[in-house]
């Protein structure tokens, strides 16, 4: 089962540190880990995305709040919310496969931020599951390098959001 | 004023009354500054056993225990006292020095990140880089060891912070943190279903931690044990919660505990855990304590609460508050029928030891010198067999029983006297220790010795390691390695390089003259009782 944390911290130097301490000494799972400041600098917003049985991610939530440093805990499914990734990823190319890559692009809503000669730097924002599916495509033709941001999260809309 | 007249300033605030400690350059403005003040300070002769002063004199008193050391070494010295403390939730404060601010992170002489290295043993700590900071670090420190589920908080002082001028010296009377409000109060409707639960329930059962002790919730959870008629066990820190001789009181549980309190535990169809943890020791199948049973749970940690076991009725909060609250509910039961049936496991089902009659008999020892403290005398246990004897035999009046439980650190038992001792010079405290946790501990003789702390020291000595002695003996049949203690220094002679009175037990014979005049004064004297080698616990 995947989960995913909201967690707000406060800005201080070592909280990182101290919730991915509590993840690697209970043997919790990072499956992936975004961090950045809100719009308070003084708050900043992890999410985390954990996976385990049921008892395992309501020890992670509970953990997780009651550390000092921790202001708010909220636990998301991946229904309940909206899913980003940034992507950043080079890719060698010659004439034969350039017409692939760009079509790739215009139907995964890619964008090409870079190009040299023979190398084109990619960029794609989207659910997960939508970055796998770019690099699956990619894979065919060769993959320099890539680079991604973990999960960010944030709640659907509703009227009740205050 | 500086920082560390400052940080003197905050604990005469708190109260405290001594510092546990060991000086180097980084803490030494700290030591200064604290001459001046009614603080006493005690030079404790290895680090870790600040750590454990602190903790006794946190567990007589119910405030955090305060130690002292520098910075690098001394600092990471302490940490095993700190984490034997977090595994207790006993409430520490533990101040460091450090080296100059400026040169942190540099690997200059004496640094340690402390703070990094000891995040997952402590429950918040410090590292303080504002010398203004000092007075809010301070009350936060001292409100969050000691409140919601009580643990050590360090806080790591550079020297330039010590030394650097503070400008107006407030002590703050609260506390602002948002991200940290304990629940005390348990919740309405979870306390309604429990009291319902013990109205259906035919043999319920409370099984008491050490949290009800630390929450100080003995005399309500007693009071409402003996209004209903319902059975008490207890966990090895809940010793302590119940007289021993109590009526109601079935025994320690766990592994070590007794086999009648573990039946009770496991045939009860409702069992109320308080402030106790669900640990291995203590519980070493957890589905037994949820099959066929309601068990209902309370904790001040919400994390403690189904960890371990799934609890059917979860009830997060301070456990006098809690049995504060049950005990306003009215509800009629019958437990009498259940209460015969536990009397009649007591009175069968506890193990029958062949002693050696050329020893002493830990066992019977220990009994007769429960018989022969005061009331309440302090019994502060080590960790060992001599441990698992003093929860067995020992009989607890209206004293306390202190041991290190959740992290069985060896040469607890010592230095935690010293503390207790300190905290409550009126009354008897007696270390119990085996020969290999005395070998622990046995450089504290010169700190009791120095500061005149009258703690009476009791070895078992049997040459042994005794408990994993007694592990190589069943899991590796007899196979023993590196279990001997031979080589021990002569306890005789050591006493009285220590000019500490001795005396020695050899059998039962005159163990009840010996014992008398062991404890005919509240004077330090070290008593070594012989110990056949091959005896065991089970």
């Amino acid at each position: 089962m995947k989960r995913i944390y909201s967690v707000l911290v406060e800005n201080r130097s070592g909280v990182l540190c101290k919730v991915a301490g509590l993840f690697s000494r209970r043997c919790f799972n990072i499956d992936s880990l975004a961090v950045g400041e809100t719009d308070d600098h003084a708050v900043s917003c992890m999410t985390i995305v954990s996976s385990g049985d049921e008892r395992t991610l309501e020890q992670i939530e509970k953990q997780l709040n009651k550390k000092l440093d921790v202001i708010k805990v909220k636990t998301l499914s991946q229904e309940q919310c909206y899913t980003r990734e940034l992507m950043l990823l080079k890719v060698k190319y010659n004439k034969n496969n350039r017409r692939d890559i760009i079509e790739i692009c215009d139907i995964m809503k890619t964008e090409i931020v870079d190009m040299s000669k023979h190398f084109m730097m990619l960029q794609i924002c989207d659910a997960p599951e939508k970055i796998d599916t770019l690099i699956k495509m990619l894979q065919t033709i060769s993959i320099v390098e890539v680079a991604r941001t973990g999960t960010l999260a944030l709640s659907k809309c509703s009227e009740n959001d205050d | 004023m500086i920082g560390a007249d400052a940080i003197i300033k905050c604990l005469e605030a708190e109260g405290v009354s001594t510092v546990f400690g060991y000086p180097g350059v980084a803490i030494c403005p700290f030591f200064n500054s604290i001459l001046d003040s009614e603080i006493q300070t005690v030079l404790i002769r290895t680090e870790q056993n600040a750590a454990h002063a602190a903790s006794g004199v946190a567990r007589m008193t119910g405030r955090p225990g305060v130690c002292a050391v520098t910075s690098g070494p001394g600092a990471t010295n302490v940490i095993t006292g700190i984490a034997t403390a977090f595994a207790d939730s006993i409430p520490l404060i533990c101040i460091t020095g450090q080296v100059n601010s400026e040169l942190l992170g540099s690997d200059v002489f004496q640094e340690a990140d402390i703070t990094g290295t000891v995040e997952s043993f402590v429950k918040y700590s410090y590292l303080v880089k504002n010398v203004n900071d000092i007075p809010r670090v301070f009350k936060e420190a001292f409100y969050i060891a000691n409140t919601g589920r009580k643990g050590p908080v360090l806080i790591d002082i550079p020297i330039d912070i010590q030394n650097a001028v503070i400008k107006n010296f407030h002590y703050p009377e609260e506390v602002n943190l948002r991200t940290y409000k304990p629940t005390v109060k348990g919740h309405a409707v979870q306390i309604k279903k429990v009291i319902k639960e013990l109205e259906r329930a035919k043999r319920p059962i409370i099984c008491a931690g050490g949290g009800v002790l630390l929450s100080e919730a003995e005399e309500e959870l007693r009071g409402f044990a003996e209004e209903h008629g319902i059975p008490v066990v207890s966990t090895m820190m809940g010793i302590g919660v119940m007289p021993t001789e109590h009526p109601l009181y079935y025994g320690m549980v766990g592994n070590n505990g007794k086999a009648y309190a573990n039946r009770a535990m496991n045939e009860s169809d409702l069992l109320i855990m308080v402030g106790a943890r669900v640990a291995d020791r203590a519980v070493s199948q957890p589905d037994l304590i949820t099959r066929n049973k309601i068990l209902v749970h309370i904790d001040v940690d919400p994390a403690e609460i189904g960890k371990n076991a799934g609890p059917s009725i979860p009830l997060v909060g301070d456990a006098k508050h809690i049995f504060q609250d049950f005990q306003k509910e009215e509800f009629s039961c019958d437990y009498e029928e259940w209460i015969a049936t536990l009397n009649e496991y007591r009175s069968t089902m506890e193990k029958k030891r062949t002693p050696n009659p050329n020893y002493v008999d830990p066992a019977a020892f220990i009994t007769r010198l429960s018989e022969k403290m005061q009331e309440d005398g302090v019994y502060v246990a080590d960790v060992g067999q001599n441990q698992i004897w003093s929860c067995g035999y020992h009989i607890v009046k209206k004293g306390k029983f202190l041991t290190s439980g959740g992290m069985g650190t060896m040469g607890y038992s010592i230095p935690a006297a010293m503390g207790a001792k300190t905290a409550a010079m009126d009354k008897q405290v007696i270390a119990v220790c085996g020969d290999g946790s005395f070998q622990m501990s046995m450089m504290e003789l010169a700190t009791i010795r120095q500061h005149n702390i009258p703690v009476k020291i009791i070895v078992l000595k049997n040459n042994y390691l005794g408990m994993v002695r007694e592990y190589q003996h069943y899991t590796y049949k007899d196979h023993y390695s590196v279990v001997d203690l031979s080589g021990s220094p002569d306890l005789e002679k050591l006493s009285a390089a220590y000019d500490i009175p001795y005396l020695r037990l050899n059998n039962m014979e005159h163990v009840d003259e010996v014992l008398d005049a062991f404890l005919a004064e509240d004077n330090t004297m070290l008593l070594e009782c012989m110990i056949d080698p091959m005896d065991l616990v089970k």
